[in-house]
């Protein structure tokens, strides 16, 4: 026997129009048939048609002169399409897609895939040279850049804080 | 005045310049946006703001509004994300928001829900009553599908949801109405089944 959670789930999704068509034909024979189905359908669909039936609330009447008058101060700003440029995006996608292949190459490169002992881990940390990398005049210019970009979208961030907070004063 | 035009020819109009012409999509639209955040905020106060705040951001963003949806589904999203972050600087769980809490909060404040004695009768009110009761994501859910003019589908968009998911939580809505309307409204809703 089906619970009652149940048949209330098959008949909301029969009265908002869900149900299949086999599911339909299959609830509307318990309709004519089984009294429980019958009374839970009337219920819910009261409840159905009191929800239509609620009515919409109304903001005060200046509502539209007081968006009208703030709409007034402002410009629609430019479409994103317009000014985020789908290159740049694959740009920076392929640069990291780069970097990253780049150093699972030299990780893999520093794998000795002959080895025989077994307590020897796969790959040898101490043979990875850092200092090496951090001294390498490319790697300093990018983390350099990375600062600099860090610091230019804080400055942005607190700039646009800053603005919020003198419109709301 | 309605100038009978559809959403997207009075959008076109906006944005060759025409400012004046989005009041036409305010008035069309601002009793569903306030419908809508007033069941989620249950504060007429704060809804109103609200409101204003979401027409000033659709107007600011309408180069992005592509038409690949209907306006109106745009724009109650705009209207989903307000009320989230508005509800979140407030600090109230919108997930787990006690329901209880929410009907006293919605009874003592001027929400709007407060009604004479005659109108507390009429069935429609209780409705309207017991939905403020639910918490804010039940009682989104509900004002879209049945007030909003949302399909599931459409409504899926909006909360970000997946078509199955968005029909279960509105099925798990519309049950938890029910059980407010029995448990807070006995004798009308004896009147009713």
């Amino acid at each position: 026997m089906k619970q009652p959670e149940n048949i209330e789930q098959q008949l909301w999704s029969y009265i908002d129009g869900f149900s299949s068509r086999e599911e339909k034909t299959a609830i509307e024979k318990l309709l004519a048939s089984n009294l429980e189905w019958k009374s839970k359908y009337h219920e819910l669909i009261e409840v159905h048609q009191l929800m239509n039936a609620s009515e919409l609330e109304q903001p005060s009447m200046r509502f539209t002169k007081n968006v009208m008058e703030e709409i007034a101060k402002l410009h629609i700003a430019p479409a994103t399409k317009n000014y985020i440029n789908n290159k740049i995006i694959w740009g920076i996608a392929a640069f990291f897609i780069t970097l990253i292949t780049g150093f699972l190459v030299y990780a893999f490169a520093q794998v000795d895939w002959n080895f025989q002992d077994n307590s020897k881990p796969l790959i040898d940390l101490s043979t990875v040279n850092l200092s090496k990398i951090f001294n390498n005049n490319f790697v300093n210019g990018f983390m350099m850049v990375n600062v600099l970009l860090g610091l230019a979208l804080l400055d942005r961030v607190l700039a646009n804080k800053r603005k919020k907070y003198q419109k709301q004063a | 005045m309605s100038t009978g035009l559809g959403d997207n020819e009075v959008i076109s109009r906006v944005l060759l310049g025409e400012q004046n012409a989005f009041a036409e999509l305010v008035t069309r639209y601002q009793n569903y946006v306030f419908t809508l955040i007033l069941r989620m905020i249950k504060s007429r106060e704060d809804a109103e703001e609200i409101a204003q705040d979401v027409f000033v951001k659709a107007y600011r963003s309408l180069a992005d509004f592509r038409g690949e949806s209907k306006f109106s589904t745009w724009l109650y999203t705009i209207t989903n994300t307000t009320c989230i972050t508005f509800l979140r600087k407030k600090k109230l769980d919108v997930h787990s928001l006690d329901n209880e809490k929410v009907f006293e909060v919605a009874e003592n404040k001027d929400s709007g829900f407060k009604a004479n004695v005659i109108e507390q009768k009429s069935r429609v009110n209780m409705v309207t009553r017991a939905i403020a009761m639910l918490s804010p994501d039940d009682a989104e859910i509900i004002t879209l599908f049945y007030k909003a003019e949302q399909s599931l589908e459409e409504i899926a968009r909006i909360l970000g949801l997946e078509i199955n998911t968005a029909k279960v939580r509105l099925h798990r809505a519309r049950g938890r109405l029910k059980e407010k309307m029995e448990k807070h409204f006995t004798e009308e809703v004896k009147n009713i089944y």
